[in-house]
């Protein structure tokens, strides 16, 4: 048969499935041919394959074939598109999935946990011993800065809801962001991220050594005591989801590089969905819980080892069961 | 000849169905260019909330913290997800993010590319991002490798109007579907070349149009296309 009357043959048919596709899309079309009844659509697929494959074989002409393979893979993406998200999958994400991706890469967990708390304990404990030696970290103002801020008596006057609210704001955009770029920066064959771990610990590690040695004992550390649990531990899994990445890229094994990162990618970006939400509760205790200095110390101390023990429960023991 | 892969950017997927299906991948220039009109969108409304938000203070401030850092990470993931894999910049442009397999990118696929555009963007504007994509086969940035995922034009390009009707003549002997190919091909993309061009084009084929000249031997030519697309004579 040759190219017109096939084509004459067919252009009904197919205005009627581009009208589908156009209802599946969910954008406006061609409003004056009948759209296809969705129970025939996967029938009429077929057919149109069939059609492309017979024009491609007859050497029909460029636009004709460009026209019926638009269509078929407009058709091939409607049909094979993956499954939305339920509410139910991320319900099994938190209770189950996270904490098993967590515990099968254990290893590198506690590679990561010696990245960040290794610097941060040599750090505070060098601090301590000589507090002059935060200057090789911080310029003098922000020293002055945390100092002020931690300050027994500070603050507590002028901060209210709206203060809270605009430092939620300012951890959930820096905390997270940085949670984020430790997982891209892993792809730097790792450096990205063990730069962020090291660096975070040095850094907190500095703080704490040098208020702890001022004095401002009390005020420093309950404040921190509260999201500490779910904000430090937030940080060492970004830092697993980023190795992750440069590991593959690095040693790829038996795969190809590529192919090693897909995988790799695949599991670190499930790894840091969970850091984010971990980093989302951290900001959300840090805002309103944290910074409010009514709070007896002895009940902010209280929570924050119960924080501690809910992370370490929750990593090490949900989703121990089948569901 | 017909042996040799053509110089281009079509990639082909299989489908189940047992046919291949041509992608058009993009290149860099066109995903610059709806990158720059994605850019505009979000720091324009991110502007417009911002001065919104001020009226409220301290907690409207952190309220557009939170829309700053939502904006800056989730745009991309968002549109790519629920409107058929096409930011509005992209979609400007015809472009839309496919797994390599041609179909729809998901959730983890879209969040990998966009969140590893922290590293694409390095050292500074997107530049291990541009060198990935110009050593690697399809266009990826760093993103698309990770994520197994690619650009692709979306629409074909706009197609060469239609042969005007005529005479149609069978040819003197018969042709070869691939020269049937080639010489339907040259009646309908004719009119994107100058008439000199054309005629130069038609003379070559002295043998089928008998050694016609000039507008005339193209005219022949056009006649067999006709013909071979299933005129009648």
């Amino acid at each position: 048969m040759k190219q017109h009357p096939f084509e004459q043959r067919r252009t009904a048919g197919w205005q009627a499935f581009a009208a589908a596709l156009d209802r599946l899309e969910r954008r406006k079309g061609d409003k004056t041919a009948a759209p296809l009844p969705v129970a025939e659509f996967p029938a009429a697929y077929r057919q149109l394959c069939q059609q492309l494959a017979i024009a491609r074989v007859r050497r029909y002409s460029g636009p004709l074939l460009d026209r019926l393979n638009q269509l078929a893979l407009r058709a091939y993406q409607q049909l094979y598109r993956a499954p939305r998200r339920r509410g139910r999958a991320v319900l099994h994400f938190l209770v189950a999935d996270f904490p098993r991706r967590v515990r099968a890469d254990a290893r590198l967990f506690w590679l990561c946990a010696a990245l960040f708390y290794l610097p941060l304990l040599g750090m505070g404990w060098a601090v301590h011993q000589a507090p002059e030696l935060i200057h090789s970290l911080l310029p003098p103002e922000m020293v002055a800065e945390i100092e002020s801020h931690y300050a027994p008596g500070q603050g507590e006057v002028n901060r209210d809801a709206a203060d809270d609210l605009a430092m939620f704001g300012y951890y959930v955009h820096n905390n997270i962001g940085i949670g984020f770029r430790t997982f891209a920066g892993g792809l730097l064959l790792g450096v990205g991220a063990a730069f962020v771990l090291v660096l975070n610990g040095l850094l907190i590690g500095a703080i704490s050594g040098y208020l702890t040695a001022r004095g401002t004992i009390e005020t420093f550390y309950t404040f921190v005591a509260g999201h500490g649990a779910f904000e430090l531990t937030g940080i060492v899994l970004a830092g697993v989801a980023g190795l992750k990445l440069g590991w593959a890229v690095a040693a790829p094994g038996r795969s190809s590089r590529t192919e090693a990162l897909r995988r790799a990618a695949a599991e670190g970006v499930r790894l840091i969905v969970g850091v984010a939400v971990l980093l989302v509760l951290a900001a959300f205790i840090e805002a309103f819980w944290s910074s409010n200095r009514a709070i007896p110390a002895a009940i902010k101390y209280a929570v924050g080892a119960a924080g501690w023990l809910l992370v370490v429960f929750y990593l090490s023991r949900a989703g121990r069961r089948a569901p | 000849m017909s042996n040799l892969a053509p110089l281009d950017t079509i990639r082909h997927v299989e489908t189940p169905e047992g046919i291949t299906l041509s992608l058009r991948v993009a290149g860099p220039v066109a995903r610059a260019l709806a990158w720059g009109v994605d850019s505009l969108i979000k720091y324009g409304v991110l502007w417009g909330l911002l001065m919104v938000l001020m009226l409220l203070g301290g907690a409207g401030l952190g309220l557009w913290l939170v829309a700053l850092f939502l904006t800056e990470w989730f745009y991309p993931v968002l549109f790519e997800v629920y409107a058929d894999g096409a930011t509005p910049g992209k979609k400007v442009f015809g472009l839309q993010v496919v797994h390599a397999n041609g179909t729809s990118v998901d959730w983890p696929a879209a969040l990998i590319r966009n969140l590893l555009r922290a590293v694409d963007f390095l050292p500074a504007f997107h530049g291990f991002g541009v060198v990935a994509m110009l050593v690697s086969r399809d266009f990826q940035r760093l993103g698309d490798l990770a994520a197994g995922t690619m650009v692709i034009h979306r629409q074909p390009p706009a197609p060469s109007p239609a042969l005007p009707p005529g005479l149609a003549l069978p040819p003197p002997w018969p042709l070869t579907p691939t020269e049937q190919q080639w010489l339907i091909g040259f009646a309908e993309r004719g009119p994107t070349l100058n008439p000199e061009r054309q005629a130069e084009l038609a003379e070559l084929l002295a043998g089928l149009t008998g050694g016609l000249r000039g507008i005339v031997a193209v005219e022949r030519l056009r006649a067999y296309a006709r013909w071979l697309l299933g005129e009648q004579p």
